[in-house]
């Protein structure tokens, strides 16, 4: 599984704007570049990146081979209720990977 | 900003009155990331880091940004992760490597009893797999030797690069200065030449920097990964269509332990990022 890393506040006050910075290893190898047998390498990126927040969708990118290798994406939340976050990269073959956080959202 | 501009105006004055009571202040004046060295106000040099742009600077100053953040972590799961025909960690013999390995990265390259030569941090962190974990060695520039100097590095950040003065270590560097001020390849250049006398200008559209290794291993915009010390020498090597010496050559730990003396003082970054 690739190493991911998620920053965010453990917990936040109701209403509060939290900021969610996630970055994952992934090659993002686009398709185009031409290995060393001069064919151009098979592409491999991350497609979809979704952040879910107790159960509902907050954010959703659909990523493109132009994209840097390990990309870092970094979004707002308006904390609501303690709940779970749930992240989740799907891309080229087969590559899933979830991960989870806790927040704890205090009145 | 405004904050550190004054901050920086009165250490300035501080270090004024400082030096006018011939008492040169040691101590860093800035921790990290404020801080990019210790050196006296008149001394030249200045790490790679100053010539980036401000938002590369960013990039490296807050580790939640640096992408050499998930090598450092997968470093950290190796640390203490029992492994080889001892089934030992790191760990098991160094502890804690918040504590144990600070500054150590530093003082790298040296001489090795146990190699019989001058080695690197990378070949310290594979003679360590051999002799006392009995786990096969890893690959030169490989994902988890990255890591694992990545890691072992951080923990000197802020740091000031301090070369072995053993007799060999400095037998090493002052081939490495020959090395960097010798002309080499179809182009004839010679490190010094970019790095010493035209530091500052542009070789096409890049900034050449002064070459200071005080932020390996890096996190390359142009690699889209780490890389090592190692790794940015045969690069330059290669662009000045010179023979590239293999990882490991004496040629490039010589190279290195020049470069860790030329960068003495000079406080370590580890993990950089790097246009």
């Amino acid at each position: 599984m690739a190493r991911a890393l998620i920053h965010m506040p453990a917990s936040a006050k109701a209403g509060d704007i939290i900021e969610i910075r996630a970055l994952i290893a992934h090659p993002m190898e686009t398709g185009f570049r031409p290995g060393s047998d001069g064919k151009p390498a098979p592409r491999d990126i991350i497609r979809r990146f979704t952040c879910e927040y107790a159960g509902k969708q907050v954010i959703t990118a659909e990523l493109h081979p132009a994209m840097s290798a390990n990309p870092y994406l970094a979004f707002f939340v308006r904390a609501t209720a303690t709940g779970k976050l749930t992240f989740t990269w799907q891309g080229d073959n087969g590559f899933a990977q979830a991960e989870e956080r806790e927040l704890k959202v205090t009145s | 900003m405004k904050r550190l501009a004054t901050l920086l105006a009165a250490s300035c004055v501080a270090a004024t009155v400082a030096q006018a009571a011939a008492q040169m202040p040691t101590a860093p004046i800035f921790a990290w990331p404020f801080g990019t060295n210790t050196l006296q106000p008149d001394d030249a040099r200045k790490p790679g880091s100053d010539y980036m742009s401000p938002a590369t600077q960013a990039m490296q100053r807050d580790d939640t940004q640096n992408p050499a953040m998930l090598w450092v972590a997968n470093g950290e799961a190796q640390w203490s992760a029992a492994t080889g025909a001892a089934n030992k960690s790191c760990a098991s013999c160094h502890g804690e490597a918040k504590a144990s390995m600070r500054g150590a990265a530093a003082k790298f390259p040296r001489f090795s009893q146990a190699a019989g030569r001058v080695i690197t941090l990378s070949e310290q962190i594979n003679q360590c797999r051999k002799d006392k974990l009995k786990a096969a060695t890893l690959k030169p520039e490989s994902e988890d030797l990255l890591a694992m100097e990545a890691y072992v590095g951080m923990q000197s950040r802020a740091y000031p690069m301090s070369p072995s003065p053993d007799e060999q270590t400095r037998q090493s560097a002052a081939r490495g200065q020959k090395l960097f001020t010798t002309r080499i390849g179809q182009l004839n250049l010679s490190c010094a030449q970019c790095h010493d006398d035209n530091a500052g200008k542009k070789l096409a559209g890049a900034l050449i920097p002064q070459g200071h290794a005080n932020a390996y291993p890096i996190y390359r915009l142009e690699w889209q990964g780490v890389g090592s010390l190692q790794r940015r020498l045969r690069n330059c090597m290669s662009g000045v269509r010179a023979e590239v010496p293999p990882y490991g050559a004496p040629d490039l730990v010589d190279l290195e332990a020049y470069l860790a003396l030329r960068a003495k003082g000079m406080s370590l970054e580890t993990p950089g990022v790097r246009p």
